[in-house]
C-alpha cells in the first residue's frame, strides 16, 4: 500500500502502521507454580492489534477514529501519541501534539489544586513559565478559583473534573489526541465539552478523536476512520463512517437470528415460500437497512397445485404493532404446479430505527383469498440511521415550502 | 513533517527533560515534606533512631567502637549516605511500576522516572547532612580543607545509585522477582561496608578481606568520607584497597554499573509501556 506524497496542509499522516503485542499464553502466578516450574520460558502469543492502518489528517481538521471494543482504536491513539512505538510503518507529524488519554494524568490528590494545574500542565508539554502564566485562565474556566489552596483530595468528583478538563485545553497544541475523555461527567458538562471542542477547531487546531458514539461523530467530525480487528473497515466522511459502524454492530446480532424454520407457519399448502429477503441499493442481501434509503423486499414462491391469480405479499410487524403495514401484488395468469414466482418491492425505508420483522405470504387473488402459505415473523430486517424528522414512519411526500406575501 | 519516533529513555528535547525531571523530583519531595504532621522530621528520625540504635549496641555492648576516634561521627555520616543510597535504589524498584498513570498516558522521556526519584531522595540527603554536621559539631570533629572532597564523594555516591536504580526500575517491570531479592542485596552490602565498624577491624584480621570489601563503590567512598571528613586517622580509601590505582575497581564497577544502567534502561525503555 503506498501513499500519496505530504501535501502542504496535512498535519499527521500514518503510513501503515502495525502493532502487535506479546500476549503470555500462560501465567505463572501462585508460589507453588512458580516452584515448580522457576525457569519454564512464557509463551508469548502474538496479538496483532494493528493491521497496516493509513490515514492523513489535513490541518484543522476533526477527525474521528471509531470501533468496536477491542478494535485497536486507542492502541492507534497511543501508537499516534508515541506511547506505544510501532512494528511497522511510521506517523509523520507537524507541529505540537498533546495526547489526552484520561482527564488528570499526574494530578496528586495531597496536592493543592495550583500545584496539580501548574503540574499537569508541565506534563502536557508547556514550561514551567507557561503553566504559570496560564494558571489564572484555568481557574476561570474551572470556575474553580475560591478552592484554589485546597488539596485535590478534598474536591468532589464533579470538580475534580472541570479542574481536569480546564487544564487539559489550555494546552494549545497544534494537533490534539482525545480518548473518549467526554465520556464523563453529566449531560450539561458535556455540552460544554462539545462547545470548547468545536471553539478549539476555529482556532485552526487538528483534533483527532477516539469515540464509539456515533452522534457524536456525525456532529463534530469531518472524517473519520473505521477499524475491526486492527485493520481499516472504513475511511473517509464521517456519516458514511458512522452509518458503517452501526450496520458493522447490528448485523452481528440480527445473523444468529435470521429464518428461524420452527417460526409459525400456516395456509392450506397450495404454494410455499421458499424464500424472502432484503437488498440493498446494491443488490446484496442485508438484514439491516438504513432508514430513507433504497432497498428491495424480495419473495420467492413455488406453487405446488395450479393456480390462477395468485396474490404474493409481506407484512412489517414490529413488537409493539404486529400488522404495521401489508404490500401485496397479484400475479396475473394461471401457473402450473412447480412453477416459481418471485415478488420484488422497491421502496424508499419509511420507518424508524427499531427491529422489524417480514412475515411473506402467497394467498388467492383478493384480500379475503385463503392463504396458500405464510411465515410469520420469518425475515427480521433492522432499520438504523439518523435521518428522519422523527416519527415512526416517513410518509411519502413532495413537500415544499415558500413564503406566503402579507397583503 | 517529524517523524514520531514511539517512546525512548531520553527523546525530545533537554528542556522538556529537565523540567519533568525537577517537576516530578519537586512535587515529591514536597507530598513526603507535607504528608504528616512532622513531615521531614520522620525522614531525619529513621537515620537516627538507627544511629541510636546501633550506637548503644556498638559502643556500650559490643564496643566496637573503642579507641575509633570520633566514632558516633562517623556512624552517623556513614548511615546518613548509606542511607540515600538504600532509601533511594529501594524506591527506586518500583519507580517506573508507580508511575503507572504517566507512562501509559503521556509520551515522556523514560528516563525522567528513575532520575527524578533519585533527586528526590537527594534533596533529603541534603537535610539530612546539616544534622550530621551538627553531629560533627557535638563529637568535636576538626573543620579541615579535606571536606572539600564531600562533593566529589557525593556525586560518585549519586552516579552509582542512578546507575543501580536505572537497572533495578526497568528489570521490575517483566520480573517482579527483582524486589525481594534486591531487599536482601541491600541488605548484605550495608554489614559489608564500613559503616558500622572500622574498616581497621577487618584490616587486622584479613587484610585481603578488607582490600576486598573496599572493590565494593559504596565502601570506598564511605571509607574515603571517614578519613576526609571524620578524622585523618581513618585510612583513606586508598590506603585501605592498598594503594591510590587499586583504586580503579571500584570506580570502574561504578561507572561500569552506570553505563551498564544507561544502556539497559534505554534498550527498555520502548517497550515500558505495553509491558506494565
Amino acid at each position: 500500500m503506498t501513499t500519496p506524497p505530504a501535501r502542504a496542509s496535512e498535519t499527521l499522516i500514518a503510513e501503515n502502521v502495525s502493532k502487535t503485542f506479546r500476549l503470555p499464553h500462560e501465567q505463572v502466578n501462585s508460589l507453588k507454580e512458580r516452584a515448580l516450574h522457576p525457569f519454564r520460558a512464557k509463551r508469548m502469543d502474538p496479538f496483532v492489534a494493528l493491521d497496516h492502518v493509513s490515514f492523513s489528517v489535513a490541518g484543522g481538521e476533526f477527525f474521528g477514529i471509531v470501533g468496536r471494543n477491542g478494535s485497536g482504536k486507542s492502541t492507534l491513539l497511543k501508537c499516534l501519541a508515541g506511547i506505544y512505538g510501532t512494528d511497522e510503518g511510521r506517523i509523520l507529524l507537524r507541529g505540537r501534539l498533546a495526547t489526552f488519554i484520561e482527564l488528570g494524568v499526574g494530578f496528586n490528590p495531597d496536592l493543592t489544586a495550583r500545584d496539580n494545574v501548574i503540574i499537569n500542565g508541565i506534563m502536557l508539554g508547556l514550561t514551567p513559565t507557561e503553566a504559570r502564566g496560564r494558571y489564572d485562565a484555568v481557574m476561570d474556566f474551572a470556575e474553580l478559583g475560591e478552592f484554589e489552596h485546597l488539596k485535590l483530595k478534598n474536591y468532589s468528583s464533579g470538580m475534580y473534573v472541570r479542574l481536569a478538563f480546564a487544564t487539559m485545553i489550555q494546552v494549545d497544541a497544534d494537533i490534539l489526541l482525545i480518548d473518549e475523555v467526554l465520556a464523563v461527567g453529566d449531560v450539561s458538562f458535556q455540552q460544554k465539552c462539545h462547545e470548547v471542542l468545536a471553539e478549539i477547531r476555529k482556532r485552526g487546531r487538528t483534533i483527532l478523536f477516539v469515540t464509539h458514539d456515533m452522534h457524536t461523530v456525525e456532529q463534530l467530525c469531518d472524517r473519520a476512520i473505521l477499524l475491526e480487528r486492527g485493520a481499516p473497515l472504513e475511511l473517509g466522511d464521517s456519516n458514511k463512517v458512522a452509518r458503517r459502524y452501526d450496520r458493522l454492530n447490528f448485523e452481528r446480532k440480527s445473523d444468529l437470528k435470521r429464518k428461524n424454520e420452527d417460526d409459525p407457519r400456516h395456509g392450506t399448502g397450495e404454494a410455499v415460500v421458499l424464500d424472502a429477503w432484503f437488498e440493498d441499493e446494491h443488490g446484496t442481501r442485508t438484514a439491516t437497512v438504513e432508514r430513507g434509503r433504497r432497498c428491495t423486499a424480495r419473495v420467492l414462491v413455488e406453487l405446488c397445485e395450479p393456480a390462477v391469480d395468485p396474490a404474493l405479499g409481506f407484512e412489517f410487524g414490529s413488537e409493539h404493532t404486529p400488522h404495521l403495514a401489508i404490500t401485496a401484488e397479484v400475479a396475473a395468469g394461471s401457473f402450473a404446479a412447480g412453477e416459481r414466482i418471485e415478488l420484488e418491492a422497491a421502496m424508499v425505508m419509511p420507518f424508524a430505527p427499531g427491529r422489524y420483522t417480514l412475515s411473506p405470504f402467497v394467498r388467492g387473488a383478493d384480500a379475503q383469498g385463503s392463504v396458500m402459505d405464510r411465515r410469520d415473523g420469518w425475515v427480521p430486517v433492522t432499520v438504523i440511521g439518523t435521518r428522519g424528522a422523527g416519527g415512526l414512519v416517513d410518509v411519502p411526500s413532495e413537500v415544499r415550502v415558500r413564503q406566503m406575501v402579507v397583503p | 513533517m517529524v517523524e514520531m519516533t514511539g517512546p525512548s529513555a531520553t527523546s525530545g528535547d533537554w528542556r522538556r527533560f529537565y523540567h519533568l525531571t525537577r517537576t516530578l523530583a519537586v512535587t515529591d519531595f514536597k507530598v513526603r515534606f507535607y504528608d504528616s504532621a512532622l513531615g521531614y522530621l520522620w525522614t531525619l528520625m529513621k537515620p537516627m533512631l538507627f544511629f541510636g540504635v546501633l550506637y548503644v549496641v556498638f559502643s556500650l555492648i559490643v564496643r566496637v567502637g573503642d579507641g575509633v576516634e570520633h566514632y558516633p561521627a562517623m556512624l552517623v555520616s556513614g548511615i546518613v549516605l548509606f542511607f540515600f543510597f538504600s532509601e533511594a535504589t529501594a524506591k527506586g524498584v518500583t519507580s517506573v511500576l508507580d508511575r503507572e498513570n504517566l507512562v501509559r498516558k503521556i509520551h515522556f522521556p523514560r528516563m525522567v522516572i528513575p532520575l527524578s526519584g533519585v533527586l528526590t531522595n537527594t534533596f533529603f540527603l541534603l537535610l539530612n547532612l546539616v544534622a550530621v554536621f551538627v553531629f560533627f559539631a557535638i563529637d568535636r570533629v576538626e573543620v579541615r580543607l579535606s571536606w572539600l572532597q564531600l562533593p566529589v564523594l557525593l556525586a560518585l555516591l549519586f552516579l552509582f545509585t542512578i546507575g543501580v536504580t536505572m537497572v533495578l526500575s526497568v528489570l521490575y517491570v517483566p520480573a517482579r522477582d527483582v524486589k525481594p531479592i534486591w531487599e536482601v542485596l541491600s541488605q548484605a552490602l550495608f554489614y559489608f561496608t564500613p559503616v558500622l565498624y572500622p574498616i581497621s577491624l577487618v584490616a587486622d584480621q584479613n587484610e585481603r578481606l578488607a582490600q576486598l570489601a573496599m572493590c565494593n563503590p559504596l565502601a570506598a567512598i564511605i571509607q574515603q568520607s571517614h578519613h576526609a571528613m571524620v578524622d585523618p586517622d581513618h585510612p583513606s580509601a586508598a590506603a585501605a584497597i592498598g594503594g591510590a590505582p587499586r583504586l580503579l575497581i571500584p570506580l570502574g564497577i561504578l561507572v561500569g554499573t552506570f553505563l551498564f544502567g544507561l544502556w539497559l534502561f534505554n534498550r527498555m525503555a520502548p517497550r515500558i509501556a505495553e509491558e506494565l
